[in-house]
């Protein structure tokens, strides 16, 4: 993102502006910015409100918030890479976040996640060449009591074992690869 | 809104109440086992059956067994059924006409529930979360009534020291004290902030509150509030926990409509409001100056302190922050006073605490125990022991900040000093029980590889000293390691234990340290002869020249 940043700053701000002027999205958003009268201690809000719009945060929506909010490019870049929740990369289709938190883990979730992993051929934190399915590993999502536990598309399932978690991604990854 | 209100909402509500409750569970645990659809069809036997006017189906917060959910309680006949399907809700009702059921029942009577001692959770499980005047008739808001008519701020300061309450979220800093300093400062603006930043793996202890009593944590800030001289208040709360921030949202929505929130409450000259910041998944913002610069919108780092938040804090004014839990505490010790409070626990550790059970033992759940009570009659008694016949190795407390305590050792009362004592902390509340298939190198490796990729990279000690321990750690896993990996492992662990600017740095390395002082052979037995020195003794340290 900075070395285009540095190219030409001008230039780069009013492509960014036009390119949001075209997409509903960036209205809601601008929406959301008013209702925080474009304060600066509600870009975090802001971010969590962009990415449930977009689904990821790229370049140009940083660049939008930065210019909208008048914090500089770099104070929302670092925001946004700082936390764990936000995402800068486009996610797959479907998303399956395999907890890792304690309780999870001495239960046998390292096992679950090992197991997805060959199943869908990639590594914790990636998403499948087709744009189909997301990995991804959560630090402990509170719900020890049934653990191990995966996030199925935002649908906690309980008591997952390597065998049940294979079987509920059947239908999400292709036969192609 | 004055007493009367109050006073009728409640009584509206009482009268209001048939003759048979079903409580069904409708916290994050329970739902993800369906107890959504479990409530609805309940609902729908019941109209079927023609009941409608003499049962209630009541969607309820946290019931506290959650490895038996979707769990069903019947009142008053006094049932608790167990991983209740949608299907069964038929079967279920019909049990109030004579019918015969098959259903699981728990026992209400065994130790599990039987030792409990409910303050924080006294309505979870209970009362419709949703559902303001559900609370109100539990007796709610009306130790904000009492605080804000009959006391003055210095007296409910005292009270609180009174108390004897601790922060629960894990150092145990007396509560009293903290308000106290917060309301001396002179400043126009202070702030109150609630951290519901529950980062440790293992704990749900503060999510069930949120999801099952909201509005007790609202009423115990705003009293605090009141004691320390400010009118805003912010509750910081994980995105990872959908439920609670939908509930709180709700909760908040619900007070301000009553005016138990804004201005004037109860025609008194206080205004509070409280307004909700999601957290974006960092466990370094639980501690309270990076949790700061995250609801200012910052990337959550750290600062050293002081100056201490109590005289700069949020925007650079002064600002309370207390945990979830001991929000929760608030309202009760009002209600019933300082010494009815002061009268349970310990002498140091007063009050009760909510642990999360969890890990490989029979009972998962949220237990609300005095404090006191020995890890043995938790883990043992009320918890049931490990699965499959298999013996208690060690109990974790305090997540990545806390220890592995041995099973020599389960006769601890659980307070803040004997815990302290063993090398762990009494943390946020989060026990994770561990059988004797659990290799404890292994446990260190993953709480190291966690606080490694929690550090913030502020501090040098904990940015590069974690990730140094991680490969020790991996080292020795792999079986690659000698004895000389293992002094330096020690060293480093001391090393980042002094130096490192927060909490985060300085605890990373208490759980690697409690393994080593109790799970010595573990390590050993991985290590592998020196080729330059005699095997494990840690001579060949000695007679090594130095690098540098």
């Amino acid at each position: 993102m900075l070395p285009t940043l540095l190219h030409d700053k001008q230039k780069r701000a009013a492509a960014v502006m036009e390119h949001a002027s075209g997409d509903k999205r960036f209205k809601i958003l601008e929406a959301h910015m008013k209702k925080h009268q474009y304060r600066h201690d509600a870009l975090i809000e802001i971010l969590h409100k962009a990415q449930e719009l977009f689904g990821f945060l790229d370049d140009d929506l940083l660049l939008f918030v930065a210019y909208r909010l008048k914090l500089p490019a770099s104070r929302v870049y670092g925001v946004a890479t700082f936390y764990h929740f936000f995402t800068l990369k486009p996610q797959g289709k479907h998303t399956c976040v395999v907890c890792l938190g304690t309780a999870c883990y001495v239960k046998g979730s390292n096992k679950v996640l090992a197991a997805v992993e060959e199943k869908a051929k990639i590594k914790a934190g990636e998403t499948t060449p087709d744009n189909q399915v997301s990995l991804l590993t959560a630090r402990c999502i509170g719900a020890c009591g049934i653990a191990p536990a995966v996030v199925y598309d935002g649908v906690v399932t309980p008591r997952q074992t390597p065998e049940t978690a294979i079987e509920h991604m059947k239908g999400w990854i292709s036969n192609g690869h | 809104m004055v007493i009367d209100d109050l006073n009728a909402i409640a009584e509206k509500e009482q009268a209001a109440r048939k003759k048979t409750v079903i409580r069904c569970c409708m916290a994050a645990g329970c739902m993800s086992s369906s107890s959504d659809a479990v409530k609805k069809n309940l609902e729908q036997a019941v109209k079927d059956a023609g009941l409608e006017n003499e049962v209630e189906v009541r969607g309820v917060g946290c019931m506290k067994l959650c490895c038996e959910g979707p769990l069903v309680g019947v009142d008053p006949k006094g049932a608790l059924y167990e991983k209740v399907t949608p299907e069964d809700a038929r079967e279920l009702i019909g049990t109030l006409k004579g019918g015969k059921t098959k259903l699981k029942q728990g026992d209400l009577n065994a130790p599990f529930f039987k030792k409990q001692l409910s303050i924080v959770l006294a309505n979870s499980g209970e009362i419709d979360p949703e559902r303001i005047e559900a609370y109100i008739a539990a007796e709610g808001y009306q130790a904000l009534h009492h605080v804000l008519r009959e006391m003055t701020p210095k007296e409910v300061v005292e009270a609180m020291v009174k108390s004897g309450l601790r922060g629960r979220g894990g150092a145990g800093f007396p509560t009293g004290i903290k308000w106290g300093t917060v309301a001396k400062t002179q400043s126009p603006q202070k702030y109150v902030i609630c951290n519901a930043d529950e980062g440790d793996p293992g704990a749900f202890m503060d999510r069930s509150v949120l999801e099952s009593d909201p509005h007790s944590v609202l009423e115990g800030m705003a009293i605090a509030a009141y004691a320390v001289g400010a009118n805003q208040g912010f509750i910081y709360v994980r995105a990872e926990y959908p439920l609670a921030i939908k509930r709180l949202q709700n909760a908040i929505k619900q007070a301000k409509a009553l005016g138990l929130l804004g201005s004037g409450i109860f025609e008194s000259p206080f205004n509070f409001s409280i307004d909700i910041r999601i957290g974006a998944g960092a466990f370094v913002c639980g501690e309270e100056t990076a949790l700061m610069a995250s609801v200012e919108g910052k990337r959550g780092v750290p600062r050293p302190r002081p100056p201490f938040p109590a005289e700069s804090g949020l925007f650079g004014c002064p600002t309370l922050l207390n945990n979830v839990e001991t929000f929760a505490n608030v309202p009760p010790i009002y209600r019933k006073g300082a010494e009815w409070f002061a009268g349970i626990g310990t002498e140091k550790s007063k009050g009760t605490k909510v642990f999360a059970l969890a890990g490989k033992i029979n009972n998962t759940g949220l237990i609300e125990v005095p404090m006191g009570t020995t890890m043995r009659q938790i883990v043992e008694e009320m918890g049931g022991g490990a699965p499959d016949g298999r013996k208690i190795k060690a109990v974790q407390t305090g997540g990545p900040s806390g220890g592995c305590i041995p099973s020599q050792h389960l006769d601890t009362p659980v307070d803040y000093e004997s815990l302290g004592k063993l090398g762990s902390i009494m943390g946020s509340g989060g026990m994770i029980v561990m059988d004797d298939s659990t290799k404890m190198v292994d446990v260190a490796r993953f709480f190291m590889d966690f606080c490694m990729d929690e550090s913030c990279g502020k501090c040098v000690p904990c940015r590069t000293g974690t990730v140094q321990m991680l490969h020790l750690l991996e080292k020795i896993l792999e079986r690659k390691a000698t004895a000389r990996d293992l002094a330096k492992l020690e060293e480093l662990c001391d090393m980042v234990k002094n130096t490192s600017l927060c909490g985060l740095g300085q605890t990373a390395p208490n759980p690697t340290l409690s393994t080593l002082r109790f799970f010595r052979n573990e390590y050993e037995e991985l290590l592998q002869p020196d080729q330059f020195g005699p095997q494990g003794n840690g001579e060949a340290k000695k007679s090594e020249p130095a690098k540098k």
